[in-house]
């Protein structure tokens, strides 16, 4: 099998990659902030129950999760998902954990006398948060969230196991098929996660450089 | 200057932890009137304006602005801890102008003024901006409201802090320490346009500073703070000139030796 052979086959799991991806991270980001901004709530049982999922999501494996949201729960509960659905529920979970910290982190490096100059404004609790705090605390946040998602890319390869076929499960289908392959195979695939992380890489790269404009002491 | 007093503290104290930071005061400031505190670092004045901007809540003792109550209300009859909405209700009276500026460092200037009167005051677009510009102008900036903080100097930025305290038109305001952490030379602007505020104006003006002669020009009152005290207050030709107690003497010896 020629290398041109190989690409043609694992092209056709590209799309299932970047929509995983795509969906699973506009999850992520709702999740993210939901979160983050419950855990700098007022409430301490907000804060309390957001922090038991993100560190329970952060502290178990992201396999086990899957397998738990595919395999587990239509044996507990009777939710049948299909594939598509428990790899974006479960990549969306996690991954909104992970970046609901860098939410939490970004608010909290807002120095507080923005929020005090937001009080003597007159500012309400809503208002400071969105007017003065976010806005600022969204440029930190920027560099983080780029670096989670070309992460997250890379992590959707797990879904092959859940039997959705992605470019991962495309490559082991070529391996087992004829062993003499792996090293082509996987040669070509790491290229090809590379490829589609590129775009990433270089958009976290122009946010981390825009973040630290504009964003002054004062 | 006659009537009721629109600031009341009412045996006032502050604790940080065990920390007693003051330690009961009473004070009454009245309408117009320019009230300079003074006092060695530590001594609390800081805390004092900032439990009157509800950034800080008293530990004990009551403070009423403008005859309401500011940390406790009735409700049901019953007398009970201040919510948000009642604090922001009186809070309303009150602006504040701080040690570090802190101006939105993601706005424009003309933006930093405008950004409260819209969204609490409610004034559009139009109405902000020209009160903006109105203060802007007033404190000689009028031709920076296009820029970021950040391109401005230390005492540029004070005055644009001074400008949106400003435009919220309100009946108190609150100095603090607001020359500290500028460059020598770049005091005097910030200094002369709070004295023009001073003598145009029948706001109040409640200001911690450490510089005396400026204190002595534009206060009606002076009010000396030690160890968690009010020590002595009075004019400030009063106060300078002939303090009674030995704390305030050895305080102002040290300011001359300097």
């Amino acid at each position: 099998m020629s290398a041109a052979e190989i690409v043609e086959v694992l092209s056709r799991g590209v799309t299932v990659t970047v929509s995983l991806m795509l969906v699973s991270g506009i999850l992520a980001l709702v999740v993210a902030f939901v979160a983050g901004l419950s855990r700098v709530s007022g409430l301490k049982i907000v804060r309390f129950l957001t922090t038991v999922y993100v560190e329970f999501f952060r502290g178990t494996s992201l396999l086990v999760q899957l397998f738990w949201i595919f395999f587990v729960l239509p044996q507990l509960f009777g939710i049948r998902l299909d594939p598509f659905m428990a790899g974006v529920i479960t990549l969306g979970l996690n991954y909104g954990a992970y970046a609901s910290e860098i939410v939490r982190g970004s608010i909290l490096a807002v120095p507080d006398g923005q929020r005090e100059a937001a009080v003597a404004l007159n500012m309400s609790k809503t208002q400071r948060m969105r007017l003065i705090i976010l806005p600022q605390a969204l440029r930190t946040m920027l560099p983080g969230f780029g670096n989670i998602s070309i992460e997250l890319l890379k992590a959707t390869a797990l879904v092959s196991l859940i039997t959705l076929q992605d470019m991962m499960y495309l490559a082991q289908n070529l391996r087992a098929a004829d062993y003499s392959l792996s090293l082509k195979v996987f040669g070509i695939l790491l290229v090809m996660y590379f490829v589609l992380a590129l775009p990433l890489i270089v958009l976290s790269r122009y946010l981390e450089k825009r973040a630290s404009r504009g964003v002054a002491n004062t | 200057m006659t009537g009721k007093p629109i600031v009341q503290f009412q045996n006032v104290k502050k604790s940080f932890d065990e920390l007693e930071v003051l330690k009961g005061f009473d004070l009454d400031i009245m309408p117009g009137e320019k009230v300079s505190i003074i006092g060695p670092s530590g001594s609390g004045k800081t805390t004092i304006i900032r439990m009157l901007m509800t950034l800080e809540k008293p530990t004990d003792g009551e403070i009423i602005v403008d005859g309401q109550n500011l940390w406790h209300m009735e409700s049901n009859g019953k007398w009970v801890e201040a919510n948000e909405k009642h604090l922001s209700k009186i809070r309303g009276n009150i602006g504040m102008v701080f040690q570090h500026f802190n101006l939105f460092p993601h706005m424009t200037i003309l933006r930093n003024c405008t950004e409260a009167p819209v969204h609490v005051l409610g004034l559009n677009k139009k109405e902000a901006e020209q009160r903006a510009k109105q203060m802007l102008a007033k404190v000689g900036l009028a031709e920076k409201e296009k820029n970021y903080p950040f391109q401005l100097s230390g005492g540029q930025k004070q005055r644009v802090a001074i400008a949106r305290a400003l435009v919220m038109q309100p009946k108190v305001m609150l100095f603090d320490e607001v020359t500290s952490a500028l460059d020598p030379e770049l005091v005097g602007e910030v200094l002369r346009v709070i004295k023009d505020l001073a003598e145009q104006g029948d706001m109040t003006m409640i200001l911690i500073t450490h510089e005396m002669d400026f204190a002595m020009e534009i206060s009606d009152r002076v009010v000396f703070f030690a160890d968690g005290y009010l020590t002595e207050e009075g004019p400030p030709e009063e106060l300078f000139n002939n303090p009674k107690s030995d704390r305030l003497k050895s305080f102002l010896q040290r300011f001359s030796k300097v």
